[in-house]
């Protein structure tokens, strides 16, 4: 019961956020400020999202350090997401093979 | 002539293949987390955004608090409000409040960068032909990550658990290769968050990611603004 609450929140949340500005917004935000954080807050979301978790998403520091040193050279060069997403992927299975 | 629903559909192909390889990751973290595949589908069903639902399962795996969930989605999803901003300035005559509070479900970073890609105006049928796609792609691939993590070899599964913080590598790297604004930002929200996780652990892993990256986001705004018109 407790699940399907946090869902509903989650997607009433996620939707409104889109919603309301699509759908009612027309004028430009004036504030300098305030266009400078909304650029820079997705960076800065996916940053403290991803360190220091990406360490402890494989179930072994050891590897998840080689699949984030894998996805951040590949980045790094400007490869798609996707080939960067599962290289990460790939290249910690393969450091687990060693490491077994 | 194609409609621009198929138009839609065809331009959406490229974004559900990719949705399809990241969400088998996300249903994999799910069903970690100890979600159902069906709860686990369900979540995507219903949000259709990556960053947004993977903190939402951490924080339903930690039995985090109600007002955490509404802060975080916020927090994570805002930007979806500048691009709806953003695409709202291109739409057709067509798109009447209707289309608006349906086609609003459908804003993601790719399809947003893809519609804003368009030449003209921006119609409600390709939008949804566009939706329609990168929804099957989500969607599916939640359920079959979802399904097949009950199923793989554990050495499989847990390397999948790393795509989705690969891909928002992928996202944040290379802006901050070329801009020294976005870099500092990006290592400030990193350094706090390190911080929060190491130093100050009372803090639960929502706030942590809330506070970190409005902290970063206004000190980039405050010493670094952006150029007036500039994206």
């Amino acid at each position: 019961m407790k699940l399907a609450v946090y869902i509903a929140v989650m997607a009433g949340v996620t939707y409104l956020v889109r919603a309301i500005p699509f759908t009612f917004f027309s004028k430009k935000i004036k504030s300098r400020f305030f266009r400078s954080f909304l650029f820079y807050i997705p960076y800065a979301v996916l940053s403290a999202m991803t360190i220091p978790a990406i360490f402890y998403s494989t179930g072994s520091v050891l590897t998840a350090i080689v699949g984030t040193a894998a996805a951040l050279i590949l980045s790094y060069f400007g490869l798609p997401l996707i080939v960067v997403a599962l290289s990460a992927s790939a290249a910690a299975f393969i450091a687990g093979l060693f490491l077994k | 002539m194609k409609s621009d629903l198929t138009k839609g559909m065809i331009h959406g192909i490229p974004i559900a293949l990719g949705y399809l390889s990241v969400s088998f990751g996300f249903g994999i973290k799910a069903v970690g987390a100890g979600l159902s595949v069906f709860s686990s589908a369900m979540i995507s069903a219903l949000n259709l955004t990556s960053a947004g639902q993977a903190a939402g399962v951490d924080i339903i795996a930690a039995g985090g608090t109600i007002i955490e969930m509404i802060l975080v989605q916020l927090t994570i999803n805002i930007r979806y409000s500048l691009m709806a901003i953003s695409l709202s300035q291109k739409l057709d005559k067509k798109f009447t409040l209707p289309h608006r509070l349906a086609a609003s479900y459908g804003i993601t970073d790719e399809i947003f960068a893809v519609c804003s890609a368009q030449k003209g105006p921006v119609t409600p049928s390709y939008m949804y032909g566009m939706i329609f796609a990168a929804f099957l792609g989500w969607v599916g691939g939640t359920a079959l990550g979802a399904a097949a993590g009950e199923l793989l070899p554990a050495a499989i599964s847990s390397a999948m658990g790393i795509v989705l913080y690969g891909m928002f590598l992928a996202i944040i790297v290379p802006p901050a290769k070329k801009s020294l604004s976005v870099f500092i930002v990006v290592i400030t929200a990193a350094g706090i968050s390190v911080f929060f996780r190491y130093v100050l652990t009372t803090l639960s892993s929502g706030f942590a990611v809330i506070i970190s990256a409005v902290a970063a986001a206004m000190l980039g705004a405050a010493f670094f603004p952006i150029k007036e018109e500039s994206e």
